[in-house]
């Protein structure tokens, strides 16, 4: 179980630097979305017996991170003109191997953390760092309003692995509510992201600057 | 009746959607307030049962914060009717709908004693409000709602982080992971340290960032300048009331963990930066709307620093609580007063509003002299408690820093202010069809009024309410 666990991570982990690396902004969605996917996914085979609110925890979790938000954002793309991010603060190769060296050091500091003995193995705390730690890098440095979303995503989706080590503190309730909330801030964000692109006929964020001392 | 105060806003938020009418819609909004308020007054003086489930249920703190809560919106909601009433060109569906979804997460922080839930709560109020300082649509506050939003954003995903952090701290001490406050504060003294400072750290930045603490403060001059008046009074009094709520949390949890040592230095560092931060800003400030934020961010900061100060302090804290709640109140309403007679917030262009509206002039200049701090009026009677304990404690030149700071912001923002307020109304300055009216009025007398009778004679019942709160968070039984 711990082996399967282990390559479903590093292939969240490559996506992140996938998702670094690429201009392409429908590809970050693309890549964000499957990532989602393999994250909702990841606690059923975690649990050794499934529970019916595990299962639609999970289900909820894919439909939302998997379908409705790309859905959205693309539709938000669709009015856009330029589908590809320039000139980021840190260029794209740059970035990925910053986002390389962020997942080694995600390694070796998860190993000197004091982990409970049966969350040593599994890569759950080093994936979960260096994927909000690639989250604050999208964040950041791009300066298209949906690649920061997209960050955003990944940050979100880091902390949502952490989650993962801690069955039973999280009520149904509280999973719920949490991706309602999600999904809401998307929507409402995909609004904003709407009346930017027609105000200032850009989706560059470096355009909202009147607003300074 | 818990199930009633805590449903009755969303109810209300959806019979507001369903009103066809615009002009009639706004007031929905004292409704609810009408209501809330002798509902919460039973919750917080009457209920003899205080936890009635594990993860609802109304602590002295959350009893405080929702009182106060209580209180500011339904004095607030009379100003937004007339408000509206002005603004009749203007779609109101949307912004009526989302103040009441707001009165009801609010409603729901303050009674949640689940961390997840609280955290929840927190994450929604940022979405109703978004829409509200969006009101006015013009880019300047597509602008602000934009940083409002990425920014709030961050702040909260870091504050999960924190709260699955200390769910870890419980787990890593042979504990069920949880997030039942009741159970992390009979466990706290077991606490796995490290994961419980990270997680304290992580807490104090995410909700700190709701509050506006410096340096997480950068969204609040664009959400507080940009968003109607009314808006900022709800956000600066209620929503930032529910972060320190959460603040509150998770102090109380490190207190009972025998941390205090580990987390004062943190917080009365905050404090005094996000005081000096807004004491630079606020000194030669042109815009008194931006002025105002910045008020919010110091007094944000006096509150986390009488959390740093501990036991002493914690009185003069939750008072301070509610005076800057209540008296931010008569600033940011009589703002929006004087923004819609002038529709400029800059001091180039405002000028001599003392004789153009003489009564919403006169409570700006003397809710400013509130704010700072000036006898008889309630903040003096909390910033002088606070500066007290800092004595006390012998932090000398905590204490000293407090004061010097709190000079700096007097001079600041009364040079603002009396730009603002004297002088001639110049012949060029823009003028509204805008007129003093009772319903823009007399809201901010009412505060002014609660203002300085708590300046003057805590009232029984409140007292016993901070007392019993101060006491809760001891954690003494």
């Amino acid at each position: 179980m711990n082996s399967l666990l282990n390559a479903l991570l590093v292939i969240v982990l490559a996506l992140n630097l996938f998702a670094l690396g690429t201009s392409r902004i429908m590809t970050v969605i693309k890549v964000v979305s499957l990532q989602g996917i393999l994250l909702g996914i990841i606690p059923l085979i975690m649990e050794e017996h499934l529970t019916l609110a595990a299962i639609f925890s999970a289900a909820a979790a894919v439909i939302l991170k998997g379908t409705v938000i790309p859905t959205m954002m693309m539709r938000a793309m669709r009015d856009v003109q330029i589908k590809r991010e320039m000139e980021p603060l840190i260029g794209f190769l740059p970035s990925m191997l910053l986002g390389a060296l962020a997942t080694g050091f995600a390694l070796l500091f998860a190993s000197a953390l004091p982990l409970a003995s049966e969350h040593t193995t599994p890569l759950l705390v080093p994936a979960s760092l260096a994927t909000i730690f690639a989250g604050f890098i999208l964040l950041t440095t791009r300066a298209k309003a949906i690649t920061q979303i997209m960050g955003y995503l990944v940050l979100e989706n880091g902390i949502y692995i952490f989650g993962l080590l801690l069955v039973g503190a999280m009520p149904l309730v509280v999973e719920l509510g949490a991706l309602l909330d999600l999904f809401v801030a998307i929507f409402v964000i995909c609004i904003i992201v709407n009346h930017i692109n027609k105000t200032f006929s850009s989706l560059d964020t470096r355009r909202l600057s009147a607003l300074k001392e | 009746m818990t199930l009633t105060l805590l449903l009755f806003p969303f109810v209300a938020a959806l019979i507001a959607w369903l009103i066809p009418s615009n002009r009639w819609r706004p007031w929905a909004i004292p409704v609810a307030g009408i209501i809330h308020f002798p509902l919460t007054l039973a919750a917080v003086f009457f209920a003899d049962q205080p936890y009635p489930f594990e993860w609802i249920g109304l602590d002295p703190a959350g009893r405080l914060v929702l009182l106060l809560i209580s209180i500011i919106y339904l004095i607030t909601s009379f100003y937004l009717a007339g408000y509206l009433h002005y603004r009749l060109e203007r779609p109101n569906r949307i912004f009526v709908t989302c103040l009441l979804c707001l009165l009801g997460t609010m409603t729901m922080i303050t009674w949640s004693r689940h961390l997840g839930i609280m955290w929840v709560s927190i994450e929604t109020t940022a979405l109703c409000t978004a829409p509200l300082i969006y009101f006015n649509k013009t880019p300047r506050s597509i602008e602000a709602t934009w940083k409002y939003l990425l920014i709030g954003f961050v702040g909260i995903a870091l504050a999960l982080l924190g709260t699955l952090f200390l769910a870890y701290s419980a787990l890593h001490a042979g504990f069920e992971p949880t997030l039942v406050l009741s159970e992390l504060l009979h466990n706290a003294p077991q606490l796995s340290k490290p994961w419980l400072h990270a997680a304290f750290v992580l807490m104090l930045i995410g909700y700190g960032t709701k509050m506006g603490l410096a340096p997480m403060h950068t969204w609040k001059p664009d959400a507080y300048g940009e968003a109607p008046g009314a808006v900022g009074t709800l956000l600066a009094g209620c929503v930032t009331s529910c972060a320190f709520l959460c603040i509150l949390r998770i102090y109380q949890i490190c207190s009972a963990a025998g941390e205090f040592a580990f987390i004062s230095p943190m917080l009365l560092f905050m404090g005094l930066l996000s005081m000096a931060v807004a004491g630079i800003f606020m000194v030669g400030q042109q815009d008194y709307k931006r002025m105002l934020a910045y008020s919010s961010v110091e007094h944000m900061g006096i509150l986390i620093l009488g959390l740093g100060l501990g036991v002493p302090a914690l009185f003069g804290t939750l008072l301070h609580l509610f005076n800057n709640g209540l008296t931010k109140g008569i600033l940011f309403l009589t703002a929006g007063n004087i923004h819609r007679s002038y529709t400029s917030t800059s001091t180039d262009v405002v000028r001599g509003a003392l004789r153009r509206l003489p009564v919403s002039s006169a409570l700006f200049l003397t809710g400013f002299l509130a704010i700072t701090g000036s006898p008889p009026f309630g903040p003096f009677i909390s910033e002088f408690s606070i500066l007290n304990a800092s004595f006390q404690t012998e932090h000398f030149i905590v204490g000293a820093l407090f004061l010097i700071f709190l000079l700096i912001i007097f001079i600041g923002m009364g040079a603002t202010v009396l730009l603002v307020v004297q002088g001639d109304d110049p012949v060029t300055a823009p003028r509204t069809a805008y007129r003093e009216g009772f319903l823009t009025i007399a809201p901010p007398i009412l505060l002014l009024v609660l203002v300085l009778a708590l300046g003057l004679h805590i009232p029984a019942p409140l007292n016993d309410l901070l007392n019993s709160a101060v006491k809760f968070l001891e954690n003494q039984p």
